[in-house]
Parts: C-alpha cells; sequence; structure tokens
C-alpha cells in the first residue's frame, strides 16, 4: 500500500519538478528564476525524503534537512543581492 | 484492521498529500500571471507539502522501526520559518525592480490620485 504510494508521489513529484524547471527558464524576470530555484531546492528536499522512506533508512533527513539550508541562503543572498547590489555591506 | 496498518494507510495518504500539494505550487509557479501571484503557490503549497511528507514518513519510521522517531519534524519546522523570510525578500527584491524599470506597477495610478 505505501509502496504503491510512494510510486505515485514520485510520479507527482517529478512533474513538479519539470513544471518548476520550466518556469526558471521561461522565467520573464530574474525574481521568477529564484522562486523557481527555490521551489526547486524545496522539493528536491522534499524527493530525498521520499527516496529515505521508499529504502527505510532514516539517515536521508539530514541531507534533506542542507539541502533545505542551503535552499533558503540561496534566497536570501540572491534577494539581497537583487535588492541592495551587495550582499555584505 | 489493527492499528499498524491503519496507521501504514494514513502514511501512504500523507504521502500521497504531499506530493499533490507540491505538485500544486509547482503547477501555480508555472501558471499564474503576475509574480506577486507566483509567489504564492510554492511558498504556501511546498511547506504544507514537505510537511505533511516528514509526518507520514515519521509515522513510518516509528511503525517500523524501533521506538518513536520524532527528529524529522525538524525539517518542517525549518522551512515553516524560513519560507516566509525568503518569500518576504523575494517580494521586496521584486518591488525594488518593478519600481525602477518597468511602467506596470499596478497601483500607480491610484496613488497618483489619491
Amino acid at each position: 500500500m505505501i509502496g504503491t504510494a510512494i510510486a505515485v508521489a514520485f510520479m507527482l513529484l517529478g512533474l513538479s519538478f519539470a513544471l518548476a524547471f520550466v518556469r526558471m527558464l521561461r522565467g520573464p524576470d530574474v525574481t521568477d528564476r529564484i522562486l523557481a530555484l527555490d521551489t526547486l531546492y524545496v522539493n528536491a528536499a522534499a524527493m530525498l525524503v521520499l527516496y529515505g522512506l521508499q529504502l527505510g533508512v532514516g539517515r536521508y533527513y539530514e541531507a534533506a534537512l542542507l539541502i533545505a539550508m542551503l535552499g533558503f541562503i540561496t534566497t536570501v543572498v540572491l534577494s539581497k543581492f537583487l535588492t541592495r547590489g551587495d550582499i555584505i555591506e | 484492521m489493527d492499528a499498524s496498518s491503519l496507521l501504514e494507510g494514513l502514511a501512504a495518504f500523507l504521502v500521497v498529500t504531499g506530493a499533490v500539494f507540491s505538485l500544486i505550487g509547482s503547477l501555480g509557479l508555472l501558471r499564474l500571471p503576475d509574480f506577486f501571484m507566483r509567489l504564492h503557490g510554492p511558498s504556501k503549497a511546498t511547506t504544507i507539502g514537505i510537511g505533511s511528507l516528514l509526518v507520514a514518513s515519521a509515522i513510518h519510521m516509528s511503525v517500523s522501526g524501533p521506538g518513536v522517531s520524532v527528529h524529522e519534524f525538524m525539517i518542517p519546522l525549518f522551512i515553516a520559518i524560513t519560507t516566509p523570510v525568503s518569500s518576504h525578500l523575494l517580494a521586496k527584491a521584486a518591488r525594488h525592480r518593478r519600481l525602477r524599470g518597468s511602467e506596470e506597477w499596478p497601483d500607480r495610478d491610484q496613488e497618483r490620485n489619491r
């Protein structure tokens, strides 16, 4: 039962990756691209958690947490650079 | 139906729910017309998506493994804290750019007439 659910969730998450990737390639402004990159980071963390759930290994949460932290830091730094023209003033 | 299979069914439901919410967030990111509308989709739906996915993971690990595992809840907590911050900074950056570069800021006429 949960195997089928994990397979369906993998397909949905892959489709979600594709949609966010299309927005990142197409985005009219650079802020759209940053938002799509942030969405891709969170989706990557979700997919890593799902992979750990499929394998039954609890070791992937640290990697997912690292990916989520890197995504947050990337988004903050890029937005800060767009707003102020510099990262650390 | 005993409690274990009931919890497994709940975990399966939450896995599919989380993936559907992530898909809805990315669909909103792709389909909505404006950047400030597009900011809503991923920042809310993806939070719930990864949250319910990790709740499902915690249930599954608690049922199959030894003892109750709660350290999965660090990731939804972290994302629930950081997503409003990054959305706010992105909205500030977008507003900064629109005010400088573009002529299509929607409230400009209303602010001028006020």
